[in-house]
């Protein structure tokens, strides 16, 4: 592609759907485990046998709502089900109780690094289709999915790079799974993306055409469906072209997008108030109750461990990626000199035994954060030294067992202030010709003070504090 | 005494065994049902093994239930374990539930001896119940003419004595019209009076099942029986105006029974006629006529017509040859396996609503057609709620004539539209209406006349009804069909 004489703003919103990790699912008492022989996560309800009825599970409403509040969105005080009616073999009633007229969770945003709020326009909740399955060139329904309760996120068009996309899919996953209403995965589609695409001229303010790639299963996907996506229609509107409005689909092993259905060819979902579900009233104290019980949120949290604990910003991103990570340094931090120190610890020996992403959400370590708390006091109060407590917290993660195991009474036994000070006026005694030196001016001749010092605690005393100490004694 | 009361009687003093009732029963319906065709499917061996298990019970002197062994049937939309349930579609041929309807579990529950499957128009919708894939089932007051829809099976068994009651459904008037024809009682409850649950849905937001009986001391057992709130159904309340057997032949002395002009609008003078003079009986019993406008009833027909083929669009979307029922043969993937399927299974009235159903819901008609009947539902609601300040209850024909001849309701669907203009309005505002055999035409067919109550107010029309049944009991014809107890 040559030199373009106008540079191209990239437009897009995202509408995002979430699987909401309730017990059971949003109409039926049925289980919403993910997996099992098809259709065993069944009855007569999710699988739509003429005449059954749908019952709204409130844990759906609680957890939209924990979903509202951690994206700043106004909690409605009454919403509504909708039919969204379609025809497909995996919607076994051929419509999808879903939210129109009026969802649940009004407004909101994701808040980007630089500081750029993404706007949401709202959260609805509705129930997950079932799946098909193509087997020996036949195809099987499986309903286990049908009836699972999720949120779809619907943001308005105010992401401009790729880098921002990727950014607020990233923003928008670790939030919910912080809240605990969903695990967010992607690749077992707990997480899924419509990525709706424009571009415009640079200072253009008129947006331009949009199309829309369905069901984006990973973020790698994600930024390289929006690229071709956004090259392609670069392309098209250079070349005098027009981007037509369509739904697409992103083909992984090409990476290129190709169209699913034309706007003419779009469903008329004809949406209608389900008759068979009543209004959803959220009292007031129910959204004050569950606000209290909200964790404080990462953003905030990042905010904090830098400004109250001076811990690096990209230190403190990696202790507030998973909520389980955040609470360990939490509680490791009660009473500690330096939450900095504790933050090293983590990120540099605890996280090389926790490789992947996942283990890292799950954090469950050896090393108990009472036992690292432990740990940082020693070093706090002066008993044993920073090279000790590394190679001890090593000891420690090994074999799970707390740093007394292995610092004996004699390891902590010379570093105490009359210790010390013992240590020091036996090497002054002990070396009258570096005292002499050090006198006439020679100030090397303080090392030999010091490291005799380090030999007689066997490398357990502080040198700085030990040299601070011999001036005091010999200067 | 009504019938379930007389049966219950017979039973307690072992009059005769339930057993041999059942049996009884069973041989009437061999003998007629080739004539009334009010039967799609009869349970011959289920009943006889609850009659039997009725029967062990009254030997061992233990307590039975005022429902307990007596023969009834349901409208063939409410969901029997194991027992086919086709709405009289060839789209559910063959369908077996796996769940029984709340209603069924109840009255299951207390030994009801269910004698068959009742036949209707396919998916509740139509008036004659001619529009049944087993044909239509007929008049016990006369076979050449319609017992009316769609509840049409259910009325016709009642009236026919080949069921001591039954339980119907009402959307539009299903169960009061085909009541009003054949002249028997019918209660259309209160919505969500009844649970919906196990109710193969038309039109969900105006469905309601209600009993059809032979009298109305029988409406008022059965209706106080069913109406217990559910748990599966969100949009049931249960009997919020208490139990209504009790209640039954409180003076009504004072009673305000209003009549609005406009029912009686379009009315054949026949059937005019008749309600007025039952108008005169309630005088007679110390109730008040008041006469008032309700000008809002002349929109109930569209609005019906309009929320219910909407809802029913949606509704009928699920029968596609996928999971259960009718599946065509011949098919060349799975779009066309579902559009043939749905072509061949469904019958012309039901294609009529779900295309009509479809339109209306459709992007760029949706605030012309389904947006504007809703907002008039809420004022045609508004006009019932304003029209009770100055009456206690209401007082209408059920249907403008009486049961038409065979063939008459398919040549002109929109004529047969018109029969239901004086029951919708009930439905589009949830209330609750009772029709009640008032009269005959000079064929001896029957007339009918509904009382229209307050939301809850069971109790109150059953009453009225009652004392309308004490006063004037020669409108509560037999039939030659059937069991006579």
């Amino acid at each position: 592609m040559g030199c373009k004489a106008v540079k191209y703003e990239l437009v897009s919103g995202f509408e995002t759907h979430i699987e909401l990790s309730t017990k059971t699912k949003i109409f039926c008492g049925c289980t919403t485990q993910f997996g099992g022989e098809p259709n065993t996560h069944c009855c007569p309800v999710c699988i739509g046998l003429p005449g059954t009825l749908p019952v709204l599970n409130r844990e759906v409403v609680r957890f939209a709502i924990k979903a509202g509040l951690a994206v700043h969105g106004k909690i409605a005080d009454v919403a509504k089900m909708d039919r969204k009616n379609y025809c497909y073999p995996d919607l076994a009633k051929a419509y999808q109780i879903s939210q129109l007229y009026e969802p649940l969770i009004i407004g909101g945003y994701i808040e980007l690094n630089s500081g750029r709020k993404i706007r949401l326009h709202h959260i609805h909740i509705e129930e997950d289709a079932g799946k098909l399955i193509h087997q020996h060139g036949d195809t099987y329904v499986d309903y286990n999915r049908g009836g699972v309760p999720l949120i779809e996120i619907v943001s308005e068009p105010d992401i401009r790079s790729i880098d921002e996309a990727k950014e607020y899919v990233e923003k928008l996953q670790q939030v919910m799974r912080w809240v605990g209403i969903s695990d967010c995965k992607m690749q077992e589609g707990s997480m899924r993306c419509d990525v709706n695409i424009s571009v415009r001229p640079e200072g253009a303010e008129k947006f331009g055409t949009r199309t829309e790639i369905k069901n984006m299963n990973s973020i790698t996907n994600i930024a390289r469906a929006m690229e071709y996506e956004y090259e392609r229609q670069v392309d098209l509107i250079e070349s005098g072209g027009k981007v037509v409005q369509e739904t697409l689909r992103f083909d992984d092993a090409t990476g290129t997008t190709s169209s699913m259905r034309s706007k003419e060819d779009a469903h008329d979902y004809r949406y209608f108030r389900d008759p068979d579900l009543v209004t959803i009233t959220v009292p007031r104290e129910e959204v004050e109750e569950l606000r209290a019980q909200m964790p404080e949120l990462p953003g905030e949290k990042l905010e904090r461990y830098v400004d109250e604990y001076e811990i690096p910003e990209k230190d403190a991103a990696l202790l507030t990626k998973y909520r389980n990570i955040s609470e360990y340094f939490d509680k490791a931090i009660d009473g500690v000199k330096s939450p900095k120190t504790v933050s090293n610890f983590i990120i540099g020996q605890i996280f090389r035994r926790v490789e992947t992403e996942a283990d890292k959400e799950v954090f469950d370590v050896a090393v108990s954060p009472a036992q690292l708390n432990e740990l940082v006091k020693l070093l706090d109060s002066g008993k044993i030294r920073n090279n000790l407590a590394k190679s001890t917290l090593e000891k420690m993660l090994d074999s799970g067992k707390g740093a007394l195991e292995f610092i004996s009474e004699s390891d902590m036994g010379g570093v105490d202030d009359n210790a010390l000070l013992e240590l020091c006026k036996a090497a002054v005694e002990g070396n009258p010709k570096a005292v002499e030196d050090f006198r006439n001016g020679k100030e090397k001749a303080i090392k030999a003070l010091v490291g005799n010092v380090m030999k007689n605690s066997r490398g357990k005393a502080d040198a700085m504090a030990a040299e601070a100490k011999i001036k005091e004694l010999i200067g | 005494m009504g019938s379930i009361a007389k049966i219950h009687e017979m039973l307690v003093k072992k009059e005769i065994s339930c057993t041999e009732l059942t049996k009884s029963y069973l041989d009437e319906i061999e003998k007629s049902n080739g004539t009334l065709n009010a039967y799609v499917c009869v349970t011959g061996d289920e009943a006889l093994k609850t009659a039997a298990a009725v029967d062990k019970k009254i030997a061992a002197g233990e307590e039975i239930g005022l429902l307990e062994g007596v023969p009834m049937t349901l409208k063939d939309n409410m969901s029997t374990k194991g027992i086919d349930t086709t709405c009289c579609s060839k789209i559910l041929t063959g369908y077996k539930p796996i769940y029984d309807a709340t209603v069924w579990e109840v009255l299951k529950a207390q030994n009801a001896v269910m004698l068959g499957k009742t036949n209707m128009d396919e998916f509740a919708m139509g008036s004659s119940c001619e529009n049944s894939c087993f044909g239509g089932a007929m008049n016990p007051f006369n076979e050449n003419h319609v017992a009316g829809g769609s509840s049409g099976g259910v009325a016709s068994a009642v009236g026919g004595n080949i069921a001591a009651y039954g339980l119907g459904s009402d959307t539009g008037g299903s169960i009061r019209q085909p009541a009003s024809f054949c002249g028997v009682v019918g209660l259309k409850p209160t919505y969500g009076a009844v649970s919906r649950y196990g109710l193969i849905a038309y039109a969900s937001s105006l469905d309601q099942i209600g009993p059809i009986t032979k009298s109305v001391e029988d409406a008022s057992i059965v209706f106080d029986a069913i109406a217990k709130q559910d748990k599966r159904d969100s949009t049931s309340l249960g009997a919020v105006g208490g139990e209504t057997y009790s209640k039954l032949n409180n003076d009504i002395k004072g009673m305000k029974i209003g009549i609005a002009r406009e029912y009686l609008d379009g009315v054949r003078d026949d059937v005019k006629e008749a309600v007025l003079a039952a108008a005169k009986v309630y005088e007679s019993l110390g109730a008040e006529i008041v006469y008032f406008d309700l000008p809002v009833l002349k929109f109930a027909l569209p609005v019906y017509y309009i929320i219910a083929c909407a809802e029913a669009s949606s509704n009928l979307g699920r029968y596609d040859g996928i999971r259960y029922g009718y599946k065509t043969a011949h098919y060349t993937g799975t779009h066309d396996m579902i559009c043939r399927t749905r072509s061949e299974g469904f019958g012309e009235e039901v294609k009529r609503r779900i295309l009509l159903g479809t339109y209306v819901l459709s992007a760029g008609y949706y605030d012309a057609y389904y947006k504007k009947a809703t907002d008039l539902r809420g004022t045609i609601i508004k006009a019932f709620n304003d029209a009770f300040e100055h009456c206690d209850v209401i007082l209408a024909p059920t249907v403008p004539m009486t049961a038409f001849e065979k063939g008459h309701a398919t040549s002109d669907p929109v004529e047969t539209y018109l029969t239901d203009i004086c029951t919708v309005p009930v439905n589009i505002a949830g209330l609750p209406g009772v029709s009640i055999p008032c009269g005959f035409n000079a064929n001896g067919m029957p007339i009918g006349m509904q009382l229209i109550g307050k939301s809850f107010g069971e109790a109150q029309i059953l009453n009225a009804a009652y004392r309308y049944q004490q006063a004037a009991p020669e409108q509560f014809k037999d039939t030659k069909w059937g069991v006579k107890l």
